[in-house]
């Protein structure tokens, strides 16, 4: 009478599961893997929304802890910032990726480079794809920062305590126009060879000392082999060395000085 | 007055409307929904009375909330109460003289600010942003490719020679002036200049209607650049001769 409730026997999906579902209990008590997620990963075993959690994402993690634990309301609102100079590091960021791809494929020198570049569209896989997106994102990142720069002057965000982390933008500017400049001729072909030419010319022209500049830049008196490794250099050690130097002061600074300027 | 953070005014507004809602309920039925029985309250309301000397009759008001609560600010930070009429365990008369508010005594430096937790409510807008435009990149890429010239020739100059777009207002500067002024002065002057903007704008004010004039002085700055760089992008021909786009053609897009 008590038995008329059978007994199922477990499907295979079901034991499977079960199995499963031990053996991820067993591997979240693990002590390496709770040496991997700290405190606050959602990988962690009885991960929960509560505020210590959320404050330890952000505290426990060597990316976000960019952030503070707590920002002021208006700050995440996308109208306010339009995240112009999020978007900017995220370009930066996209352009390392994609750079350190195209390395694999490009010799500085004014026998290869040209023609490394043409391979990237025949032999190399995804190679124009990536090559595409290294030269477009790194426009947007010039247009990107432009336009970052504007905000932050419309909304008087360089006045006081911010003055110094102003100059410091004004840097990254130049920074990136000049990492941009440097990027422009390594294709070798004629567009960057003469845009290159032009823009040198104009820093030619500067007293006192821009011919000894131009000719250290060149490595001549016109653009040569020597330019192009040097602008080579430049385009993928030296500047982006410098840039994540002031990009780090740039971020810090923005902590320190209170997060990003007040509501209007 | 001091403005209140939203999520404080949340928190009182909720605080206050389950306080009325339990006076309430206390008030439709005390004795009921009292977790004292009844037994036991009578007999401590008849032990009072022994204690009193039957003169305070029915006993101290038991709830305790029902203290009186101050006034409202009345502004010079002590407000004074009406000699209450709560009496103390042995009969006597308790009087509040004043109170003393915090910000009459203590000098409050930091206002509280109105915070959200960076997780979820900042990443989550990064990581879109960021998504977002790794999107747009790819897609972009996918449907138009760089431009790839043939290889550079130091005797063949094209016609015309143009810099990168962001140098076009500089190389626009050029036509006009002499190359000591447009190409060195003028940028340099303007670097210089945005750069001590915070140390010349003395004004404190950050709102839109406070700095018209910075406002005005900052949108015809970047508009001067942009219709350079404009001008330079599309109407210059051969020779970097004025032409119109739409004789030549929108060639500038293609030699990005």
């Amino acid at each position: 009478m008590a038995n008329t409730i059978q007994k199922r026997k477990p499907t295979i999906t079901e034991k499977i599961g079960e199995s499963t579902g031990s053996m991820v209990q067993k591997t979240q008590e693990s002590q390496i893997w709770n040496s991997i997620f700290r405190p606050g990963s959602i990988f962690r075993k009885g991960y929960t929304d509560s505020p210590r959690n959320r404050s330890y994402v952000i505290m426990n993690s060597v990316l976000y802890h960019l952030h503070p634990v707590k920002v002021k309301r208006h700050a995440v609102k996308v109208s306010y910032t339009l995240c112009l100079g999020g978007l900017s590091f995220f370009l930066f960021i996209l352009l390392t990726v994609t750079g350190i791809f195209l390395m694999f494929f490009y010799r500085p020198t004014a026998a290869a480079a040209w023609s490394d570049i043409a391979a990237l569209k025949t032999s190399v896989t995804f190679g124009l794809l990536v090559r595409n997106m290294h030269r477009w994102a790194a426009h947007l990142m010039v247009l990107s920062v432009f336009l970052h720069m504007a905000r932050v002057f419309y909304h008087g965000a360089y006045k006081a305590p911010r003055e110094f982390n102003w100059i410091i933008g004004i840097v990254l500017l130049t920074l990136t126009l000049l990492l941009s400049f440097t990027g422009y001729l390594l294709p070798w072909d004629q567009l960057s060879y003469w845009a290159v030419t032009v823009g040198t010319n104009m820093m030619g022209f500067s007293p006192v000392f821009g011919d000894s500049v131009r000719f250290v830049l060149l490595g001549g008196k016109q653009i040569g082999a020597e330019t192009l490794l040097r602008w080579y250099v430049l385009h993928v050690l030296m500047l982006p060395f410098v840039i994540v130097i002031f990009m780090a002061i740039h971020f810090w600074r923005v902590r320190k000085d209170g997060g990003i300027s007040g509501p209007l | 007055m001091t403005e209140i953070p939203e999520h404080l005014l949340k928190r009182s507004k909720s605080a206050k409307a389950k306080k009325a809602a339990a006076a309430g309920a206390e008030e439709a039925s005390t004795e009921d929904t009292s977790k004292i029985p009844r037994a036991l309250l009578e007999r401590s309301r008849a032990a009072k009375a022994k204690a009193g000397g039957g003169d305070a009759g029915g006993g101290a008001p038991s709830g305790g909330g029902a203290a009186p609560v101050p006034a409202g600010p009345s502004g010079g930070g002590v407000a004074t109460l009406a000699p209450p009429v709560a009496l103390g365990p042995d009969g006597h008369t308790q009087r509040l003289l004043t109170v003393v508010k915090s910000g009459s005594i203590q000098d409050i430096k930091s206002k509280p600010v109105d915070k959200v937790h960076t997780w979820p409510h900042l990443l989550a807008a990064e990581f879109t942003a960021a998504l977002f435009i790794m999107a747009f990149t790819l897609i972009f890429s996918i449907f138009i490719n760089a431009p790839l010239l043939t290889l550079a020739d130091a005797n063949n100059t094209p016609n015309p020679a143009k810099a990168p777009w962001y140098f076009l207002g500089l190389q626009e500067l050029l036509t006009m002036f002499d190359p000591m002024i447009a190409g060195v002065t003028l940028p340099g002057v303007v670097l210089v200049v945005l750069g001590m903007a915070p140390f010349v704008d003395k004004n404190p004010s950050n709102k839109p209607e406070d700095r018209k004039f910075m406002i005005s002085l900052m949108t015809v700055h970047l508009m001067f650049w942009a219709v350079l760089t404009l001008i330079g992008s599309f109407f210059r021909g051969p020779g970097f001769n004025f032409t119109y786009p739409w004789d030549t053609g929108l060639t500038g897009i293609f030699h990005l």
